[in-house]
């Protein structure tokens, strides 16, 4: 039971506004494709599109290799998990896990000759045991707490054995601890299913970072930017990428001949591609990856502002009029502010992206130092 | 509780007292009283007697209530069905406001005029109801209808679509998904509107007087005919009887309502 998801040309409009403009992607099978962007972005649109719970204007949604685009939800065979968990309130945990079962008619799996009732049971008992509510099975959806509820909503989507698991932001109406908890639960809980595809709508990018084998960003209904974490974090491609995955210092530069000047200083970073000397540029920095001292890309400037956050310091240098963030291993003797200090960071480390009309500023989208 | 100091509590609480009683409870009192009076004392009534509650449960009375009980189950049921069947079908249609409008149309006009135009419309054949209970039934389902339907409306405006999403994406056809999870979730507002449906139905005079036949009439009607010809403690016996009825009629909904509530 393999089957992906691909998105061919999607645009969704309400009301003859574009909110999905023309969405092409792929989430392979047994893949978890993480849908960051911002608010408003058109991620819940996105996976409603799948789901069917609204209409193209234009292009094709397929499951597997099924077009879906005209079937009812009933027909689409997706799990769904959705931040407010929507359990139903008048049935009890297992009956809720059951409820998807008995609405397909579950099969005896395997060509098993059991009878329906106790496949039913033998799955709610599984599902429940997958998502450690086992103990729950008897309790009304409103006497469980926000966490356990969530649990359960997975369960009841997983107890369908869906190909395809959708899920819209189902962590943020957790607090932080239990959060990072569900999260680790969910990486889990895919290897243990791992054939099943998922499509995890988040705008915290510390969720797509951890689960996602890929990342699709979205900004004002359209897709940004696709790829794995670690490319989109250390390649970033755009500014938006930069800024929206991780933290990141975005620097006007100008392009030289091997390299890229920032007010005065010339740094030793390969411009992409097609800039000619003399483009404008934006340096990509991450804050980690910028060091206190001498060193090989030096920038000069005076520290503005110094927060000490236990493993680390954050230093925020004024270097030129412009604001440089680094992230440096605990201080002995804090710099106090104003004094002059150097900055240095590895050729490696940076990147040169095409400039935007509109630089983001540091950290941009970021809620996570 | 808005009001925190005891001392305003209980002012509040007398001034409530103050305005409920006279409006709401004397006058149920006063009837409870006449019931069992055999004269009047100045605007009281006085006297103590059981004999008019025996009249109140003869036969030929207990023959009006079934009547009455009989045509206000078989009105509320048919407004209950109506109105929720109407609130579905209009929900997401475009026609809503129409649907709406129409369900109002039974509230905004006089019921007598409700009476008269079932009589002009089913006194002829081939649709010859006139004389028959099916047209009692029928005037106080019109009647009631509009309430059914309006309850059930504000109700489905109120359900959370994610409900009904989490069961079609978990592949629930339209009608499991009507039958298994949003009636369910609606019970609470269908037994509400069932229980008004009842009581509204209980009470109708105005509409019922013009269309009953001999052998079907309800306990309001006799009610009607007692003070009519100067029997006013009978009447009122009758109107006790009927109260008490439609009150535990009401209270028997509601237990059903707590049940669905605190499931
Ligand atoms: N039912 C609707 N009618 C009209 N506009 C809608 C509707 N649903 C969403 N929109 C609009 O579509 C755009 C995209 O919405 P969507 O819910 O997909 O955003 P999102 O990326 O999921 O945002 P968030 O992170 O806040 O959930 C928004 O501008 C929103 O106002
Ligand atoms: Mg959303």
């Amino acid at each position: 039971m393999n089957t992906g998801i691909r998105f061919d040309g999607v645009s969704v409009a309400y009301g003859g506004n574009i909110v999905l403009d023309a969405l092409d992607l792929t989430v392979e099978p047994g893949e978890v494709m993480a849908l960051l962007g911002p608010s408003g972005s058109g991620k819940t649109t996105a996976l409603r599109a799948v789901a069917g719970f609204v209409q193209p204007v234009a292009g094709r949604v397929f499951i597997g290799d099924r077009d879906v685009t005209d079937l009812p939800p009933h027909r689409r065979g997706v799990g769904m998990v959705v931040q407010q968990y929507a359990l139903f309130p008048h049935m009890r945990v297992d009956a809720n896990v059951a409820f998807g079962l008995k609405a397909r008619g579950v099969h005896g799996a395997h060509g098993a000759r059991k009878a329906p009732r106790d496949e039913i049971a033998a799955r709610v008992t599984e599902a429940l045991e997958m998502t450690g509510m086992s103990a729950y099975a008897r309790r009304y959806p409103r006497e469980l707490s926000g966490g356990q509820q969530q649990r359960v909503a997975i369960a009841r989507a997983l107890a369908v054995r869906p190909g395809v698991l959708l899920l819209d932001e189902p962590l943020s109406a957790l607090d932080a601890q239990l959060r990072s908890g569900m999260l680790a639960e969910l990486a889990r809980l895919h290897r243990d299913l791992p054939d099943v595809s998922m499509l995890y709508v988040t705008h915290d990018q510390i969720e797509a970072l951890t689960l996602a084998d890929r990342i699709a960003l979205m900004d004002r209904a359209r897709l940004q930017d696709c790829g794995t974490p670690q490319d989109l974090y250390r390649r970033p491609r755009t500014e938006f990428t930069a800024s929206f995955v991780g933290n990141a210092n975005l620097l006007p530069v100008t392009v030289t001949g091997d390299g890229v000047r920032l007010a005065g200083a010339v740094l030793d970073v390969p411009a992409a591609g097609a800039a000619a000397p003399g483009d404008p540029a934006t340096l990509c920095v991450r804050p980690h990856a910028i060091g206190l001292g001498e060193g090989p890309n030096a920038l000069r400037g005076t520290v503005t502002e110094v927060q000490w956050r236990g493993a680390t310091h954050r230093l925020c240098v004024d270097v030129a009029g412009h604001r440089v963030t680094a992230d440096v291993r605990e201080l002995h003797e804090t710099s106090s502010l104003g004094t002059e200090v150097t900055l240095h960071f590895a050729a490696r480390d940076a990147v040169v992206l095409p400039a935007t009309a509109a630089p983001v500023g540091p950290g941009g989208g970021a809620a996570h130092g | 509780m808005l009001v925190h100091s005891r001392r305003a509590r209980r002012a509040v609480h007398a001034a409530f007292l103050a305005l409920f009683l006279p409006v709401f409870a004397l006058p149920f009192l006063v009837v409870l009283a006449a019931s069992l009076a055999t004269r009047w004392s100045g605007v009281l009534p006085a006297g103590a007697t059981l004999e008019h509650y025996r009249a109140a449960t003869d036969a030929d009375a207990l023959d009006a209530l079934t009547t009455s009980l009989l045509t206000a189950l078989a009105a509320s049921a048919a407004a209950l069905v109506t109105g929720t069947w109407a609130a579905l079908a209009a929900k997401g249609s475009r026609a809503r406001r129409v649907i709406d409008l129409l369900f109002m149309l039974p509230v905004a006009v006089p019921s007598v005029v409700i009476g008269l135009s079932l009589l002009v419309a089913f006194s002829k054949p081939p649709l010859l109801l006139n004389g028959t209970p099916t047209i009692v039934v029928l005037a106080h389902a019109v009647l009631v209808t509009s309430f059914a339907h309006q309850a059930v409306s504000a109700a489905l405006d109120r359900l959370d679509p994610a409900y009904e999403q989490a069961a079609a994406s978990l592949g629930a056809s339209p009608l499991r998904v009507l039958l298994r999870v949003r009636l369910p979730l609606l019970l609470p507002s269908l037994s509400a509107a069932a229980g008004l449906c009842f009581a509204l139905s209980m009470g109708e005079l105005s509409a019922t007087i013009m269309l009953y036949p001999p052998d079907w009439a309800p306990l309001p009607v006799k009610i009607f005919a007692a003070t009519d010809r100067g029997a006013l403690f009978s009447g009122a016996a009758l109107a006790v009887v009927l109260m008490a009825t439609t009150f535990l009629a009401l209270l028997a909904v509601s237990r059903i309502r707590t049940r669905a509530v605190h499931r």
